[in-house]
């Protein structure tokens, strides 16, 4: 109830204004969905400064991120491609967050479900059948799961705390990938470059338009979402979930398993995690690679408070995530400049997500004195 | 002519949707002990909040001894004479009495706050030990060490926000010395409270407040309990019925339940027996902090380490079972805690019945089930109806009910499930004297329909006024039980320091007397 925080300036005139946060009542139903919105218009507006500063003209440079990326149909499925892991990947990571499982280790459990999913795919030869894509896919999933299942051990029994072990995972499936495609996986034909021999056509995922790199995956996902609304919303194990993560002892109070909160969430964006990291490695790229971590695990989180936690939301800010992402590509192959532009967009929509976000809970009043 | 201490005229404030305080005026002379009364929403605390300084009034003027002031904040209110002891104690658990003290006055040294606290404390007989941590001293002490605290600044005004809520009948006693006395060196008090008999007991004056406005000015030695309720809450409480019934089968049989503290600040249960009937309401005295909660806990099921055999409902050995096991078998529990634990907070009330009913849910092979959310929202809204609950209705969130109305919504839900044995832990804590009354019929009520009713509570009127049989817990300790005819408010309150073992009742232990 009590009033928040005050600052204050001094007008031209000498008058004191006072700025005041004031604590609403009621969340402001407008700023929770408004509150997204001017995060991007202040993050476009940084970026036009941003652009100025580095002598580019920012008309061009705004070209780059938010037309390019959706001025054709073949930019489109690009576009899409890379929604596909971001969304796969945020719609599990927001079961954790929604049930106060802190797991950053998302680009971990990508990782080993592409390994896995690879593994599967590396057995296929010239005469296997298309029915090969259904056991890439649910080996990704299970090496996603497997991955998550080490956090999830080692919190239920030692306690340890998930946000480090789920963090230094992803650390070691790096090292388990460099392993694998420069030695074991590494294509003897492939001039030492880190990386498997190209999959078979028939482990191919499969692709929804001719002449885009656009799969399946893309409706995964969007299944993916509405399958998660269901279980958030609709169904008593997604409400136990939610309530561990927001009122713990209300939880243990109604009889909810924190145990088995820790484990279903973990299981579920694992999985999730994983069956991206098959849909990619089976999909667009053909192959395990040493280059196949492009941060999806880490740009999912931020796609996750994007769009509110919420399984429709996080499908528009997957899709923001992927404009970034190849905004960045352009701006660097245009434009000649950086490609931490993409990270510098994506920090800048979150810190402003941050600040926009106190708009939902408080109010601004300016008041006058004299 | 002496100026009064306080002058507040014409105070308002408004928050979008409610007018706290609506052209408040309110006079405290020099020496005076003046209460302030009303019922949980009435503006008690926004009123003491603006003299503190931590909220600013839209309107009005405060005056302090004549002078018209203007207070920012709380430092400010200190410096010119005002202190405040609050009802939640702000006080760091692993530092001793003397540190915490002394956080606020960093211009001394702490040699010379540990002498200035056991001055003050021998001054007013508030018996103390600087150096012990907070985490070992009663609920009690603790008050001590904020009261000492609030006298160290020298007050002109000291404000205490429900100070007896936590104590013993004993404890009150004391407490009431000390102001008492400190009233005669001049000090002014501001005494909050909704417990008519101890404003009768205390103060000379008294200003009531109901929705924000002031209903009357009045010396309340001179008002009945009557007089004075239908200024808070325009109505006298109606008088609940407790007939005599015979008490059935055990419902709930508790048999020497010890269990060792699952954090390090709670209380080791040891020994405990306890037996629960249908058609009787036994209740549990005790000041906070003696063990109730770990108690609560091993009941209820949240904690399921008691040992096999310790917890029995009707023949059943409930002790490894969880909370929703327990459900089933018929046991309902209202905990202490209503936001957080009871209810989620930012969850609609809707919502907030799946913590404990599943009538909604149907297929529960998949997923846990499903949610019929047509008929959830229709459930809510019978609740809501039959326990005349003032919520928006089966959407709006927990948080945005009073306490009083967020009790009734959840005391109801578990009613409503029709339980065997109900346990409820403080049901009328931070609750309205309306919602008290209507709280207390519904316990009542169950109990005339069969039902084995544990109440634990630390109000002792409460539990005289809806037990059978009374038990009192000190130190992780269960009495031996009293039929209520036989119980008295000094026999009680000397059970809860512990000392029933030393009386005859000890050979007694274990037996029951049925009325």
């Amino acid at each position: 109830m009590d009033c928040g925080k005050q600052g204050q300036w001094r007008s031209v005139g000498g008058n004191i204004i006072m700025l005041k946060l004031e604590a609403r009542q009621q969340p402001s139903n407008f700023w929770v969905y408004g509150s997204p919105l001017l995060a991007l218009l202040i993050t476009v507006l940084v970026g036009v400064v941003l652009f100025v500063a580095l002598g580019k003209d920012p008309l061009r440079g705004l070209e780059m991120f938010f037309w390019q990326p959706i001025r054709s149909s073949y930019a489109l499925g690009e576009l899409m491609v890379k929604a596909t892991p971001l969304l796969i990947i945020a719609l599990g990571l927001s079961v954790c967050f929604r049930s106060n499982v802190m797991n950053i280790g998302a680009e971990g459990q990508y990782v080993i479900g592409a390994i896995f999913a690879s593994g599967v795919a590396l057995l296929a030869e010239k005469t296997t059948g298309n029915w090969i894509v259904l056991p890439i896919l649910l080996a990704g999933i299970v090496g996603g799961m497997a991955w998550a299942a080490l956090t999830a051990l080692l919190r239920d029994l030692f306690n340890a705390n998930e946000i480090l072990v789920s963090l230094m995972l992803v650390y070691v499936a790096l090292q388990v990938l460099s392993y694998l495609v420069g030695g074991p996986w590494m294509d003897p034909q492939g001039f030492n470059f880190p990386q498997t021999k190209i999959f078979e056509a028939a482990t191919h995922i499969p692709r929804l338009i001719q002449g885009s790199r656009m799969t399946i995956g893309i409706l995964i996902a969007l299944l993916g979402s509405a399958a998660l609304w269901v279980f958030l919303f609709r169904t008593r194990a997604g409400f136990a979930l939610q309530v561990g993560g927001i009122a713990p002892a209300a939880a243990r109070y109604a009889g909810f398993s924190s145990r088995r909160a820790l484990w279903t969430a973990l299981m579920i964006s694992g999985g999730a995690a994983g069956l991206a990291g098959a849909l990619e490695v089976a999909g667009p790229i053909g192959q395990l690679s040493g280059f196949l971590p492009a941060g999806y695990g880490f740009a999912a989180i931020i796609v996750v408070y994007v769009g509110r936690l919420h399984p429709i939301g996080m499908v528009f800010s997957a899709i923001l995530m992927s404009m970034f992402y190849i905004g960045g590509e352009m701006a660097q192959s245009r434009l000649g400049l950086t490609k931490s532009l993409t990270g510098v967009f994506q920090g800048l929509l979150l810190f402003s997500l941050l600040a926009c976000d106190t708009l939902v809970n408080y109010s601004v009043k300016f008041k006058r004195k004299t | 002519m002496t100026h009064p201490r306080l002058q507040l005229t014409g105070i308002t404030k408004a928050y979008p949707g409610v007018v706290a305080n609506s052209d408040v005026s309110l006079t405290v002379m020099p020496g005076e002990t003046h209460a302030v009364l009303g019922e949980n929403g009435a503006g008690k605390s926004t009123l003491m909040k603006i003299i503190y300084g931590s909220i600013k009034p839209d309107a009005g003027e405060v005056r302090l001894n004549g002078q018209p002031i203007v207070i920012h904040n709380p430092k400010e209110a200190r410096a010119n004479g005002i202190s405040m002891v609050f009802q939640h104690f702000n006080l760091f658990d692993t530092m001793t009495v003397a540190e915490n003290v002394w956080l606020g006055l960093a211009r001394e040294s702490l040699e010379q706050v540990t002498a200035s606290i056991i001055a003050k404390a021998n001054e007013y007989g508030l018996d103390i030990d600087p150096s012990r941590p907070v985490h070992t001293l009663s609920v009690g002490e603790m008050q001590r060490v904020e009261i000492i605290r609030a006298l160290l600044t020298r007050p002109e005004l000291l404000i205490l926000d429900e100070p007896t809520s936590v104590l013993t009948p004993q404890a009150v006693e004391k407490l009431f010395v000390v102001l008492k006395k400190l009233a005669s060196e001049g000090c002014s008090i501001l005494y909050i409270s909704h417990k008519l008999h101890e404003i009768r007991e205390l103060c000379t004056a008294c200003t009531v407040l109901r929705g924000g406005k002031v209903t009357g000015v009045c010396n309340p030695q001179e008002e009945s309990n009557a007089s004075l309720s239908r200024l808070m809450i325009g109505a006298e409480p109606p008088q609940l019925e407790h007939r005599p019934q015979q008490a059935g089968e055990s419902r709930l049989t508790v048999k020497n339940l010890s269990l060792a503290r699952e954090d390090q600040f709670g209380v080791d249960l040891d020994g405990i027996s306890l037996d629960v009937r249908a058609g009787e309401v036994v209740g549990i005295a005790g000041v906070s902090g003696n063990g109730q909660k770990e108690l609560l806990y091993a009941l209820s099921g949240e904690d399921c380490r008691a040992p096999a055999g310790s917890i029995r409902m009707k023949d059943k050995d409930v002790s490894k079972l969880h909370p929703g096991a327990r459900r089933r078998l018929g046991l309902h529990f209202v905990p202490e805690e209503r936001l957080g634990r009871g209810a989620v907070p930012t969850l609609s009330l809707a919502h907030n019945l799946l913590l404990t009913r599943t009538g909604s849910i149907s297929n529960p092979k998949f997923a846990g089930g499903w949610i019929q959310v047509k008929k959830l929202e229709d459930h809510a809204s019978a609740i809501i109806k039959a326990f005349n609950v003032k919520a928006g209705g089966p959407h709006a969130m927990a948080k945005s009910l009073s306490g009083g109305n967020l009790q009734k919504f959840i005391v109801g839900r578990e009613i409503d499930a029709k339980p065997t044995l109900f346990i409820v832990s403080q049901p009328t804590w931070g609750v309205d004297v309306g919602a008290a009354a209507q709280i207390r019929g519904e316990i009542l009520a169950l109990r005339d329909a069969g039902c084995a009713v544990l109440v634990v509570s630390e109000e002792l009127e409460e539990l005289f006024e809806v037990s059978d049989r009374l038990h009192v817990i000190a130190r992780g300790k269960l009495s031996p039980s009293v039929p209520i005819a036989q119980a008295t408010v000094e026999k009680i309150g000397e059970w809860m320091s512990g000392l029933w073992e030393t009386g005859a009742v000890a050979e007694r232990g274990g037996q029951h007397h049925h009325a």
